[in-house]
């Protein structure tokens, strides 16, 4: 496992297109239009970052698509999904509206959080997305309490704590990756390994880059993937909840993948980034994991240029139209600064 | 049955098995759950008769245990942690203060974390430092938990079914120091937890005493040796710290112009200056027949030499002294 981890964390590796063989049409497509649509609203809110009309901070995932579409994919709305700082995909995956999405990190009442979070806490629960915030690792522990209630509530959901390779460093993790094995939780923990905490490479931070060792050390059934391979993903996310939901106790995904902007907001950060290159950067966007699954439908004559083109437009339209809708969204009210402190 | 002795463990005990019978949604984690040692009388046999899977003793991790609680809320239960010493309930700290507290408000009051976090103050017998914070003040400095801090042998009870009830996050803080205190009990009535607040234990004319938990039952004794002085006590038992209701404060206050505020935690931003300065801002100096006092901790770490101890808490003698003295 270790000489696999060793090559996906070589930029030169795997950028040719994904193997799809086995997998439906009707999914694929849907994977391909998930994956764009996340790009498309990541790179919308980008924008409207660098044009200073959002206030606060956005984290984007650019680049890290295939994770939370092809975990989502094998996912119900009865599920407990956890996210963190960088969660837009997390959310969007499991079926968000897009406007909501806007709304919120434009501070609005009909956002996703009332306009009271941003786009550091989602919260879209009635599509299984329970909750996303920025401390590091915060809501790892919560994903874990969720799937003890599931256990205690005899359902057959589960829960998903997405959470980054910096996270791995706080200590609460390894208290939750025992707890939840202890306890025989199931909750399934995605570890999205970019390689970089804030502007730090994980060759700085840790002693093996490796996030799965922990997995290992608490007995926790894990798989390691190339992060930007939705069919690959999409796999061990099946094969790992299918054991959760039976009962089986934890998984663990560690995913290997890239982020195209840098920490926060819409700069490359290449001159903050301590090991991040303009050169890392363009082999990474060779490893796109919208393109590797373009280039296999269009070999495969599952679809044609022009078809990809239209859905682009379509999706387009889409997010122009919700972003105009957001823009003229009201505020939440004065008196919300008091009233949502406690339960109604 | 009416006539049964509770004692203020037993009474905690029994709120635990009436909420883990009425209400499947109840669950309880914590450290020495299993054990019959670690927290008094006051969960004796709970994983026997509602078993292990609903009374989980856990792993040595307050931090993700107490996020587990939030989570498992989140989720529609209604979780209570248990932290034998509130001394490691720090560890916790990202739990309570960055998840339990800010949830309701940040995600637009639609979700709320209904978790209950029992923190117990356990101190005394040359423990020390680390083994004998009260830690209360911190908390009611929080906006979104509720700070729930009983002194009688029916509030350790009935706030505690409150707390649990309650949909928003509560900090129940109970104190080793009070499990001996008995009193008979009435039949269970589930109260609000948002309509209670402090309230008059004891009525006086010549001086308010403000205090909660173990410091309420200091007050209490102060009262009956106060009347050898014939000094007249009113005693405020403040109950929930946070939010903070001081109206039947002030009340009090304008009945006996002078106030003496006790607190088991330190002086520098404190309960008791929280106190004070909730009852001075709102109330008019000329009621006033003396300045307010305060009697808290000094302002340094619990030490463990009993000769130390000694000096190191408030006790009665403190409190006549002050209260004649502000009399004179």
């Amino acid at each position: 496992m270790e000489n696999f981890f060793n090559d996906l964390i070589n930029p030169n590796n795997f950028s040719e297109q994904i193997d799809i063989q086995g997998f439906k049409e009707d999914k694929l497509f849907y994977f391909l239009r998930q994956m764009m649509l996340i790009r498309l609203v990541e790179n919308k809110l980008a924008s409207a970052r660098r044009d200073n009309i959002i206030g606060g901070p956005v984290h984007l995932g650019v680049g890290q698509e295939a994770i939370a579409v092809g975990v989502a994919s094998n996912l119900n709305k009865s599920d407990r999904v956890f996210g963190a700082h960088r969660s837009h995909a997390h959310v969007l995956s499991m079926g968000a509206d897009i406007f909501k999405l806007f709304a919120e990190v434009l501070g609005r009442d009909s956002g996703l959080s009332r306009g009271m979070g941003g786009s550091m806490h989602l919260w879209d629960q009635p599509n299984g997305f329970y909750g996303s915030v920025p401390i590091v690792s915060g809501t790892v522990p919560l994903a874990v309490g969720a799937g003890i209630a599931a256990s205690i509530q005899k359902t057959n959901d589960i829960a998903v704590s997405y959470f980054g390779d910096g996270a791995m460093e706080e200590g609460v993790v390894h208290e939750s990756l025992n707890l939840a094995k202890i306890t025989n939780a199931p909750v399934l923990f995605v570890a999205e390994n970019n390689l970089f905490s804030s502007h730090m490479h994980i060759s700085l931070r840790q002693p093996s880059s490796m996030l799965s060792r922990f997995a290992i050390a608490n007995n926790i059934p894990y798989q390691v993937v190339d992060g930007n391979n939705i069919v690959s993903i999409s796999n061990a996310a099946k094969k790992l909840i299918n054991n959760l939901r039976n009962g089986d106790g934890p998984g663990f995904i560690e995913a290997v993948t890239y982020r195209w902007y840098g920490h926060v907001d819409w700069r490359e950060d290449v001159d903050v980034g301590v090991n991040r290159s303009n050169m890392d950067i363009k082999k990474w966007k060779m490893r796109d994991p919208i393109l590797r699954l373009k280039k296999a439908l269009l070999d495969k004559n599952l679809i044609k240029e022009n078809e990809i083109e239209s859905l682009e437009n379509d999706l387009n339209s889409a997010i122009n139209h919700a972003w105009s809708k957001s823009l003229s969204a009201p505020f939440p009210p004065k008196e919300s600064l008091l009233s949502r402190v406690y339960a109604k | 049955m009416q006539n049964k002795l509770y004692n203020y463990g037993t009474a905690i005990l029994s709120a635990f098995e009436y909420l883990l019978e009425k209400y499947p949604e109840v669950f309880v984690m914590g450290q020495g759950l299993w054990s019959p040692w670690y927290v008094g009388n006051s969960m004796t046999n709970l994983d026997k008769k509602f078993g292990k899977k609903r009374i989980i003793d856990t792993p040595v991790s307050e931090s993700a245990c107490t996020g587990a609680a939030v989570g498992a809320s989140l989720a529609g239960l209604k979780p209570i942690v248990v932290h034998p010493r509130m001394d490691f309930m720090l560890y916790a700290m990202d739990a309570i203060v960055n998840q339990a507290a800010k949830w309701s408000h940040m995600i637009g009051g639609q979700a709320n974390p209904c978790v209950t976090i029992r923190g117990i103050i356990n101190r005394g017998g040359e423990q020390g430092a680390q083994h004998s914070q009260a830690l209360h003040a911190w908390f009611a400095h929080i906006p979104g938990l509720r700070v729930v801090m009983p002194y009688s042998v029916a509030d350790a009870r009935d706030l505690f079914i409150a707390s649990v009830l309650c949909k928003d996050p509560v900090i129940f803080i109970d104190d080793r120091w009070l499990y001996e205190q008995e009193d008979t009990l009435s039949p269970i009535v589930e109260l609000d937890l948002k309509k209670e607040g402090p309230k008059c234990i004891a009525t006086g004319k010549d001086l308010t005493i403000v205090a909660s938990g173990y410091s309420t039952l200091l007050a209490m004794k102060a009262k009956d040796e106060l009347e050898k002085y014939k000094i007249s006590a009113e005693i405020m038992d403040l109950r929930v710290l946070n939010p903070l209701d001081s109206s039947p404060l002030i009340e009090s206050i304008k009945k006996t112009g002078r106030l003496i505020v006790i607190d088991g935690g330190w002086k520098n931003c404190g309960m008791a200056g929280e106190v004070i300065a909730a009852i001075v801002e709102n109330l008019d100096l000329n009621h006033f027949k003396s300045s307010p006092q305060r009697i808290t901790l000094p302002d340094a770490p619990a030490p463990t030499s009993r000769e130390l101890e000694k000096i190191y808490y408030p006790d009665v003698h403190k409190i006549i002294n002050m209260s004649r003295f502000i009399l004179q």
